[in-house]
């Protein structure tokens, strides 16, 4: 029992850093049709930044904001500078253009910072609460209150506001909501900086945690992905929930069978998964038109 | 004959003839290398090409054929005592019947849940090579014995530039002979529109399968050959950097475009080589230089040039 909870708040912890992230793919995919390989550079910049504007003297909450602030910056740089320019290239195109952007950003991210491991101090603390047998770190619960808070507020934003549903209209139909005056640029310049300021702050909240450096974002951004699909693409719930169940798949894996086949059994059961349900739990199945 | 001659195997002599001129220019034995590199890789885009820029499926995964194709020429002849030439075949037939019995489900899921589902059996086979250090060495690595053809050791850079260089020019035949047959116009069909390929009679899952399979097959024995070149092999030629690699040079050269493979691979594989001089900036100048090309040369680089001519001669 004691050992199940500990796989559990263990798993939710990670999973909901790959939910974070996976919710980043949706925002942007949902209102470009854009899959952005440099999602998980958003963390990595996030953890970073906040580790290294710490390190020059500033305090930490104060550190975050500004990691937060610069990676949103380079989101909305990365939609303007490189995907605008390129408008009307091939979904492949734009996807090979985010991968070079991810591999441009670890590049500068190893010049500006360095190559080693850095870590910052939890919110609360290193020891672990003891529940039910099972030792929680109190940045795990950080974590999971603080994703939950993103969650919550995204979807109070996207259901309550015009913003939001100007962002709603253009992932329906991105030529209706042009034709009805919504500024459909705007919309995924603002879809990239608020998904760059969600990875940032995964990162930074995952850092006590696991330690970042400048190469982390790759497996992130491949877990994010896989989430995002798991879930099906386009579906923030699916996305939030592909996220969970990763995390928790790799966990269990971990603790009954071996961790180094813990990402094999979880993109094992992903190709099962997508093999008896080609559109990913919660998608809408594509109709092709001829 | 004419027509023949210049319409499909133009392209297939002119490569041929780069092949054999190319080493007129190599100032020293550093170049042969790096143009057994090219040819390697080349011959691996070449395969991934067909699957993406001719039949429209997209792998993000294809590196682990490579890894398969690797690792049968270093296991093999270590674990088994098995020619390293039988074991070349034996891994291209292993990686084909991988393509075979993973293809079928997979291929039906289309765009990027086929993208997802080829990154996971990527995964999976560079997860096995890491972990199975027993057979495979572990994340080090292994040694990979040469290659011995009539008692011949196979070493050197300029020998392995024209087996590599060889081999490419039968591939790219191979390659611009498919694309011209039946099977390739079907494929073609079915990039288009799946549906529309299925009305006209076409078996739109199974030739998907057999151009899977083809595809893994070119990098199993690009994979065997990057092994037996180098002596040496680790888990990350089957990674997901590698597999991204690949794509790159794919797109980057031109989808579609089978000479669009060989120009890929070479910028590509000349390009870090070429960077190495700006140390720490190697990187942050690829990912850079990848994305100018992508945004200015969006089809890719061969397609985007030939556009532009015909476009001046009209």
């Amino acid at each position: 029992m004691a050992e199940l909870l500990q796989f559990i708040s263990s798993g939710l912890t990670v999973g909901a850093i790959y939910a974070l992230v996976a919710l980043g793919f949706t925002l942007i995919y949902k209102s470009s049709d854009i899959i952005n390989f440099a999602q998980g550079e958003f963390v990595m910049l996030g953890g970073m930044t906040t580790v290294f504007v710490a390190l020059a003297g500033v305090p930490l909450p104060l550190a975050a904001l500004i990691a937060i602030i610069v990676t949103t910056a380079i989101g909305f740089a990365l939609h303007r500078l490189a995907i605008e320019p390129a408008r009307g290239a091939s979904p492949v195109a734009l996807i090979m253009i985010t991968i070079g952007a991810s591999i441009f950003l670890r590049g500068v991210a190893q010049i500006v910072f360095d190559r080693r491991f850095h870590s910052l101090p939890p919110l609360f603390g290193a020891d672990p609460i003891q529940f039910g047998g099972a030792a929680i770190l109190p940045q795990s619960l950080v974590v999971l209150a603080s994703a939950t808070a993103i969650v919550t507020l995204l979807w109070l934003f996207i259901d309550r506001t015009l913003l939001g549903k100007a962002v709603l209209a253009t992932a329906a139909n991105r030529l209706a909501a042009r034709l009805i005056g919504i500024d459909t640029r705007r919309i995924v310049d603002f879809s990239f900086a608020v998904s760059a300021a969600i990875g940032a702050i995964a990162g930074i909240l995952i850092t006590p945690i696991a330690l970042t450096s400048y190469d982390v974002g790759t497996l992130l951004a491949l877990k994010g992905f896989a989430a995002a699909m798991l879930g099906g693409i386009g579906s923030a719930l699916g996305a939030v929930i592909g996220g969970l169940l990763i995390g928790m798949i790799e966990a269990f894996a971990a603790g009954y069978f071996s961790s180094n086949y813990k990402d094999a059994v979880a993109f094992l059961i992903i190709l099962v998964v997508l093999v008896s349900i080609p559109q990913g739990l919660f998608g809408r199945a594509k109709v092709e038109r001829v | 004959m004419r027509t023949l001659l210049e319409t499909r195997l133009m392209p297939a002599i002119v490569v041929a003839v780069i092949v054999i001129t190319l080493p007129l220019f190599f100032p020293s034995a550093y170049y042969y290398r790096i143009g057994a590199l090219v040819f390697i890789f080349a011959l691996a885009v070449v395969g991934l090409n067909l699957l993406m820029g001719f039949a429209g499926q997209v792998s993000l995964g294809h590196a682990g054929f490579l890894g398969i194709g690797a690792y049968s020429v270093a296991i093999g002849p270590i674990h088994f005592g098995a020619p390293s030439w039988l074991c070349l075949f034996a891994g291209a037939i292993l990686s084909g019947a991988v393509a075979f019995l993973v293809g079928r489900p997979i291929l039906r899921l289309k765009g990027h849940y086929l993208a997802v589902a080829t990154l996971g059996l990527g995964l999976l086979v560079a997860i096995v090579l890491t972990n199975e250090a027993g057979w495979t060495g572990g994340p080090d690595g292994m040694s990979v014995p040469r290659l011995v053809l009539f008692d011949w050791s196979l070493r050197g850079a300029d020998t392995w530039y024209w087996i590599a260089g060889t081999t490419f020019v039968g591939g790219f035949v191979l390659a611009l002979n498919l694309m011209g047959s039946p099977t390739g116009r079907a494929l073609q069909a079915i990039h288009d529109s799946e549906i529309a390929a299925l009305v006209l009679g076409i078996d739109v899952a199974r030739k998907k399968l057999t151009i899977f399979i083809i595809s893994a097959m070119y990098a199993s024995v690009a994979g065997s050959y990057l092994a037996l070149f180098n002596g040496y092999i680790t888990p990350d030629a089957a990674g997901f950097l590698r597999s991204i690699e690949l794509v790159a040079m794919v797109v980057l050269g031109g989808m579609g475009s089978i000479v669009g493979s060989l120009v890929g691979a070479a910028v590509l594989v000349v390009l870090p080589q070429a960077l190495t001089i700006f140390h720490e900036y190697e990187q942050a100048l690829l990912g850079l230089i990848i994305m100018v090309f992508m945004i200015f040369l969006r089809r890719g680089i061969v397609p985007s040039i030939a556009a532009a001519f015909a476009g001046r001669r009209k």
